[in-house]
């Protein structure tokens, strides 16, 4: 019994208590880590991974998955620099295209999954291949730079001069995120269908709809990190923006709990297991350690993590 | 029984046309022995690790760890010329066997879905090669001329990367139409539980499988390091995708249970000739490769449900 | 030589959680004879056979298989002992061709290489010998079932099999499949190998067993010759009681008044409908009776457009309607309790309250948000009023036991408020108690004027609280009983020889 409930709390915590493991090695050992900048370049840096994650999240818990985030993210951010610093339209339209291309990238995985039934890796395999050249199609794969320019200082600015604009958008994405699954109809949806298909389609649930709408939110995920990334660089380069950024993103939410076969969605799970991977890589920046070792290490927090979450299912 | 036959001809079909057209528009520059043993050359090594990839992904597997598997493999090449040519050869193969086992083990015994569970080792394996290496590219020893053979070599007037896939590809294609570890791996991805009752070893092939996987990745990596006099620890990104879709285009199901190594032979062609094709054109950038490679996949599957369909 | 018994299986037992499903039960099989295992659902069949084949342990008793002792761990043991086990979903591997289905595993070889001519060559002889004559290359999916079962049947040839279970093998097979089914039955048999065959199919079983086991409630009934039972009577031993001690249910009979309400007419569907006809008034409790695969469940699924029928009309209210999707059929106020509780009803990993407000969020949400106060509201009142046993309405559904799983998901479709709502098998695998509170909800909605479609195998539960009854057989109507009529012995006769003995309860 007694054994049987440390297990539980491992499994159900297992995420936290690493993470808080995480924090207090790095008070410790970690120069200037308790400062706030650092805490602040820690989201500044994870900001990315964990706003597709939120959104892959959601995928995932309907026992689905979307690899082309990353290619999403390339269309994304060229299409938003070459609206507003090619073509000089106004902030808001270059942003909303921005945005609408990732949702029609999102529908068509959506259409695929929901409506075609294909492999949720097999349907987003092929934008994951091709959807990174149409970017660079967009500007021959050239990079578009912007330093200088007056929305240069948009992506790094703090509100009252302290908080960066990026953990606004961190805390505004997961909020509305467990919002979707705590307290929407859709987030209920999503994991009833993830849970059981069979059951949720005979009870009379558009799970078509459900599918498709769930890619379409995760892939405007996607496009609005993209777009943020975009500002914070000035520049957008569709070669590189959102390089493996699929595997961050599905690895956090395998970190956090969320069952890969699909079920419950934990979005503050996949928070804690964004914010450990990035912990990792930081520990080792400030340190002065080579980050490959991050690497390394983070593959192993991966597999034990998911094993944990396995002896849960037996 | 005609048709069936046609059907596995319609990639081949492809590809003929993918000879012909090309050969009509460009004559010489795209039609003779040199650009042919280019593109043959250039899809030797993702034609290796296609081959592995075609076991795992028979069994209803993914293995993503195979680029990393690449680069890890070329920069040991690389480090190892010093010493000796025999050593740079086997050495890496032996780590992607390695880390094959390490992928078999957390997938077949741990129980962990391959897409997570190789996903994870590639991070690790990518983090090995940048650590052993400083993320620097490693020069071949000048000691070491004879390792250059293997990748730039001749034989016969062949080159040697391009006879080491042929052979490979007859071995694997034997294992898989003539042995009971071949047949296995498709009862496996045609029915897991099935292939248990019939007293299938499961878990053991399922790992074998990608021991393969991992020891074909590795020799790709020597041979990239050999044809490149160097051992980049960067190479190799990406390639997983680029296997996964030849093995996709070719008409091996990524559900698993049908498909087969000539067809990833046919699958590579494809990507390659259509590659050839594109740098010919000279005035069409690299990205429509891409583009184009992700609308293949995408016809290949609707096709492949099609005909599912009409079967059931 | 010796012992005539292939297979003798001696005072076994077997609980699931404090739940006795089998009490000492003693079971054999001849050497090349063909068996019948009888039983309705609940009668321990299916564990039975479980034990034997090893997926399941047993809590008591012997095995003796071809005069040694075994205990199966595994169905790969028990198949390695001689037990070969045909499934109704087959168990092997469409994907590969037909005769690689029959070696693999035991692959014929040349100098080490799997040599597929002499492979070929075998499997086209071991199915012609079983009288099958396809070409052996192509994949075993491109045949249909009954192809695939015989497939099956030539592995388990080939693997020296001396018993074969066919469990349900019959039930997806049309009426000339069965027949060559049986001929290999019959060459079996002659060579030797008995055959444990199970069946809801009472024709097959007098046409192909020698001898039949009967179970009822885990325990045994008896063993017989097949020869020595009439139709009748072996239903009676199955579902009933022996005729001179059936138990008269009391009850009041309703005369329902309300206007018809559904009307379904000669739908026809696959090989397992073949033209029925149904009609259910306002407030009316109809019941379908017949035995497992007379199409109950199937008429059940067409109505709530979950499958296509193929010929037919349905009328609601007197309009014609087409339903594509069960979301349609809940649109027209119909509800859909089905039998597979765990696979087609329950949510395992939501609560009870998201259980029942999921598919009627409309009445606890506004705008798409959740009102969580409001959803735990219905949650306790049907938590109160159908009494279920929960430590509160934020448990998951899946730690529940099967009743309160079966009261949260009645609650589910009844706080949709439908006109119409089709139970299958609501009591099954229920504890009294529980099963007796279902039975009054189900009579308390057809009060508040709720029609209801009653699925049942249980008499008792059909006579107790149905108006009306409506026998099935074979995928038609074999008659239907109303008021007075509805007896245990008359739903017997109709469902054995789709006659009423009495006179009376004609067909509608």
């Amino acid at each position: 019994m007694n054994r049987e409930q440390l297990g539980e709390i491992s499994r159900k915590y297992g995420a936290l208590i690493v993470l808080i493991l995480m924090v207090v090695i790095n008070a410790i050992v970690t120069p200037n880590f308790l400062h706030i900048n650092t805490m602040w370049n820690i989201l500044i840096q994870a900001f990315s991974v964990i706003v597709i994650s939120m959104g892959m999240t959601l995928v995932i818990a309907t026992g689905g998955i979307d690899i082309s985030v990353g290619s999403t993210m390339a269309l994304a951010s060229i299409i938003f620099a070459k609206l507003l610093i090619e073509y000089e339209m106004s902030f808001g339209v270059s942003l909303l295209a921005a945005l609408f291309a990732s949702c029609i990238f999102g529908a068509f995985n959506g259409i695929l999954i929901g409506v075609f039934d294909f492999q949720p890796i097999v349907a987003s395999l092929i934008l994951m291949i091709s959807g990174r050249g149409i970017a660079q199609q967009f500007n021959n794969g050239v990079v578009i730079s912007f330093y200088g320019n007056k929305y240069s200082a948009i992506g790094t600015y703090r509100i009252g001069g302290v908080v960066p604009i990026q953990i606004v958008f961190i805390l505004l994405v997961v909020l509305a995120a467990a919002f979707i699954v705590k307290k929407t109809n859709f987030g209920l949806y999503v994991q009833a269908i993830g849970d059981n298909k069979t059951a949720s389609k005979l009870m009379g649930l558009r799970t078509t709809l459900v599918l498709v709408g769930i890619y379409v939110l995760c892939a405007f995920l996607a496009g609005f990190a993209a777009s943020l990334e975009t500002l914070r660089m000035c520049s957008a380069d569709p070669n590189n923006i959102g390089l493996n950024v699929e595997l961050d993103c599905i690895a956090a939410v395998a970190i956090g709990g969320t069952s890969m076969s699909g079920g419950r969605a934990v979005v503050w799970g996949t928070l804690v297991g964004a914010l450990v991977m990035q912990l990792i890589t930081t520990m080792m920046n400030m340190n002065n350690i080579f980050y490959a070792y991050a690497l390394v290490i983070k593959s192993v927090i991966i597999i034990i993590a998911l094993y944990l979450q396995k002896e849960k299912e037996s | 029984m005609l048709k069936n036959k046609l059907k596995i001809g319609g990639s081949w079909i492809a590809i003929l046309v993918l000879i012909v057209v090309p050969s009509i528009i460009y004559g010489d520059k795209f039609f003779s022995t040199t650009n042919a043993f280019n593109v043959l050359r250039q899809m030797s090594m993702i034609g290796l690790i296609s081959i592995g990839m075609t076991c795992v992904i028979l069994t209803a597997g993914i293995d993503l760890s195979v680029g990393a598997t690449v680069a890890l493999a070329a920069v040991l090449s690389a480090m190892l010329t010093e010493k000796s040519v025999f050593l740079a050869i086997f050495v890496p193969v032996l780590a992607g066997i390695f880390i094959g086992a390490v992928n078999g083990f957390i997938i077949a015994r741990l129980k962990i879905v391959p897409f997570i569970a190789t996903l994870a080792v590639q991070m690790a394996v990518r983090g090995i090669a940048y650590i052993i290496t400083d993320i620097k590219s490693i020069s071949v020893s000048e000691h070491a001329a004879s390792f250059a053979i293997l990748g730039r070599g001749y034989l016969y007037g062949i080159p040697i990367p391009v006879l080491i896939l042929a052979l490979v590809l007859v071995i694997m294609g034997f294992v898989c139409q003539r042995t009971s570890f071949g047949r296995s791996l498709y009862a496996i991805g045609g029915n897991e539980d099935a292939a248990k009752m019939m007293g299938i070893k499961v878990a053991r092939n399922k790992a074998i499988a990608y021991v393969l996987t991992g020891a074909f990745s590795g020799l790709a990596g020597v041979i990239l390091c050999s044809r490149l006099g160097a051992g980049q620890p960067l190479s190799g990104t990406g390639w997983e995708m680029d296997a996964v879709a030849a093995v996709a285009i070719g008409g091996t199901l990524l559900s698993g249970g049908v498909g087969g190594v000539w067809k990833t032979l046919s699958g590579v062609l494809i990507t390659a000739l259509i590659g050839n094709i594109i740098n010919l054109q000279g005035n069409v950038n690299t990205y429509v490769q891409q583009i184009v490679m992700g609308a293949i996949v995408l016809v290949v599957i609707i096709i492949q449900r099609r005909t599912q369909m009409k079967e059931s | 030589m010796g012992n005539e018994y292939i297979l003798e299986m001696k005072g076994i037992s077997k609980s699931f959680s404090s739940v006795k499903v089998l009490h000492e039960v003693d079971f054999r099989i001849k050497k090349g004879e063909v068996h019948a295992l009888m039983g309705e659902n609940g009668a321990g069949k299916s564990t039975l056979i479980k034990i034997l084949t090893g997926i399941y342990s047993r809590d008591g008793g012997t095995i003796l298989f071809d005069g040694k002792e075994i205990h199966p761990a595994d169905a790969l043991e028990a198949q390695k002992a001689g037990i070969s086990t045909i499934y109704q979903e087959i168990s092997l591997i469409g994907q590969l061709s037909v005769a690689e289905n029959i070696y693999i595993g035991r692959e014929i070889k040349k100098h080490g290489a799997i040599d597929w001519k002499a492979i070929n060559e075998k499997s086209r002889e071991l199915l012609a010998g079983l009288g099958l004559d396809i070409d052996v290359t192509k994949v075993l999916s491109s045949y249909g079932t009954a192809i695939q079962q015989m497939v099956a049947i030539a592995r388990s040839i080939l693997i020296d099999a001396k018993l074969v279970i066919m469990d349900e093998a019959t039930s997806s097979l049309d009426d000339d499949e069965v027949k060559i089914l049986f001929n290999i039955i019959r060459k079996l048999k002659a060579q030797g190998i008995s055959v444990l065959f199970i069946s809801h199919r009472l024709p097959e079983i007098f046409e192909i067993a020698d001898s039949l086991t009967v179970l009822k409630d885990g325990s045994l009934v008896g063993e017989y010759r097949t020869a020595d039972l009439t139709r009748k009577e072996l239903v009676s031993k199955m579902i009933g009681h022996d005729a001179e001690n059936i138990v008269e249910v009391k009850r009041t009979y309703r005369k329902v008044s309300g206007e018809e309400y559904l009307k379904v007419s000669d739908i026809q569907s696959g090989i397992k409908l073949k033209g029925l006809n149904l009609t259910i008034h306002r407030g009316e409790i109809v019941g379908l009776a017949g035995l497992l695969g007379a199409g109950r469940t199937e008429l059940a699924r067409v109505i709530f457009g979950i499958d296509r029928k193929d010929k037919g009309e349905i009328w609601i209210d007197g309009k014609p309607v087409e339903f594509k999707l069960p979301a349609h059929a809940i649109g027209h106020g119909l509800a859909f309790c089905s039998e597979d509780r765990k696979v087609e009803g329950i949510i395992p990993n939501l609560t009870i309250a998201e259980n029942i407000s999921i598919a009627n969020m409309k009445e606890v949400s506004r705008f798409g948000v959740i009102h969580h106060a409001k959803q735990r509201a219905v949650a306790k009142e049907y938590i109160e009023k159908i009494r279920i046993k929960t430590t509160g309405t934020d448990q998951k559904i899946k730690n529940l036991s099967g009743g309160n799983q079966q009261k949260v998901i009645l609650a589910r479709w009844l706080s949709m408020k439908p006109d119409f709502i089709i139970l299958d098998e609501p009591t099954r695998g229920i504890d009294v108690g529980a099963k007796k509170e279902i039975e009054d909800l189900i009579r308390e909605i057809s009060a508040e004027g709720i029609s209801v479609l009653l699925i049942s195998s249980e008499f008792e539960e059909l006579i107790r609280n149905c108006d009306r009854v409506e026998v099935l057989r074979d995928g038609k109507n074999a008659g239907c009983l109303r008021g007075e009529e509805i007896t245990e012995n008359n739903i017997m006769s109709l469902i054995a020889t789709g006659k009423v003995e009495t006179g009376g309860g004609q067909s509608e």
